[in-house]
């Protein structure tokens, strides 16, 4: 499933927090109302994603799919800048 | 006998009853509202206040894992680092100007980040390195990644003065730009933080 988005971040690899981090840096970035598409390889950040989006208020947690990318598991998360 | 309209005297009263109650009324939205200004001063800031007394390696990497995973959910973060935690604030070691007890103490602890040891298995330093190794080769972030991070994302860093006094470490020898205070400095952040922890 393929949603449209504003930027792309790859933190594939990286491991907790760094994916949250560089997420957050990144939708620093972004007009509000963009979304930021995250990769990320971390099984962690499905639920440090979702506690983010419920803990900040800039952010709103669009959808997240997994997706298996060269051979991967990709968890991939669309963060909306909302403040 | 007529059926007039109501008295002159009777309008007036009412009006001024009307007047009276309104009058009430407003004093009361006034004192709620200064009751809510109140709730709301009293209330804590989205912060988290963590005390990093341990210098050991194991310990402060929780440490900044949390100010920056605060720091990335919008999270005001203030650290305080005391007693063996001012190790990991050391740029560098000045032993002129410090007495005997001062001099070994700053030669028997570590400058930095790096030196620092693991607070099990540490034996001389190869935990340290064991650990460190382990956790390049997990892709997990080094502490010194992680102190980059919180310097970026504004992480409040204080430097606890009392033990730098006992301790004989001058705030030459600490990072630049951190910040130096006392247990007020701790307390007026810790009251308006929702998370408080000490490492």
């Amino acid at each position: 499933m393929a949603m449209p988005f504003d930027k792309e971040l790859d933190v594939r690899g990286a491991k907790c927090p760094v994916p949250v981090v560089k997420a957050r840096q990144a939708v620093n970035e972004l007009q509000v109302g963009q979304v930021l598409r995250v990769l990320a390889t971390d099984p962690g950040s499905v639920n440090d994603f979702k506690g983010w989006a419920q803990v900040a208020k800039i952010v709103e947690l669009v959808a997240q799919e997994t997706e298996t990318m060269d051979g991967q598991t990709v968890y991939v998360h669309y963060v909306k800048r909302i403040g | 006998m007529q059926t007039s309209e109501p008295s002159p005297q009777i309008a007036v009263s009412a009006d001024d009853a009307l007047a009276e109650q309104v009058k009430m009324l407003e004093g009361r939205i006034a004192r709620l509202e200064a009751q809510m200004q109140q709730v709301r001063e009293e209330l804590p800031d989205n912060r988290v206040s963590i005390i990093v007394f341990s210098g050991d390696l194991d310990k402060v990497l929780p440490a900044f894992i949390i100010a920056t995973g605060a720091a990335a959910m919008g999270m005001e973060v203030s650290l305080f680092f005391t007693f063996w935690g001012l190790n990991v604030l050391k740029k560098r070691r000045d032993l002129a100007g410090k007495g005997f007890l001062e001099k070994l103490f700053a030669l028997m602890t570590p400058v930095g980040t790096e030196g620092l040891g693991v607070s099990k298995m540490n034996f001389f330093g190869i935990g340290a390195k064991m650990l460190r190794a382990l956790m390049k080769s997990k892709q997990v972030a080094s502490l010194e990644e992680l102190v980059q991070m919180a310097k970026e994302m504004g992480v409040r860093i204080v430097a606890c003065q009392m033990s730098m006094d006992v301790l004989g470490i001058t705030k030459d020898e600490l990072w630049d730009n951190i910040e130096v205070g006392g247990v007020a400095s701790f307390l007026a952040d810790a009251t308006k933080s929702k998370i408080t922890l000490f490492l």
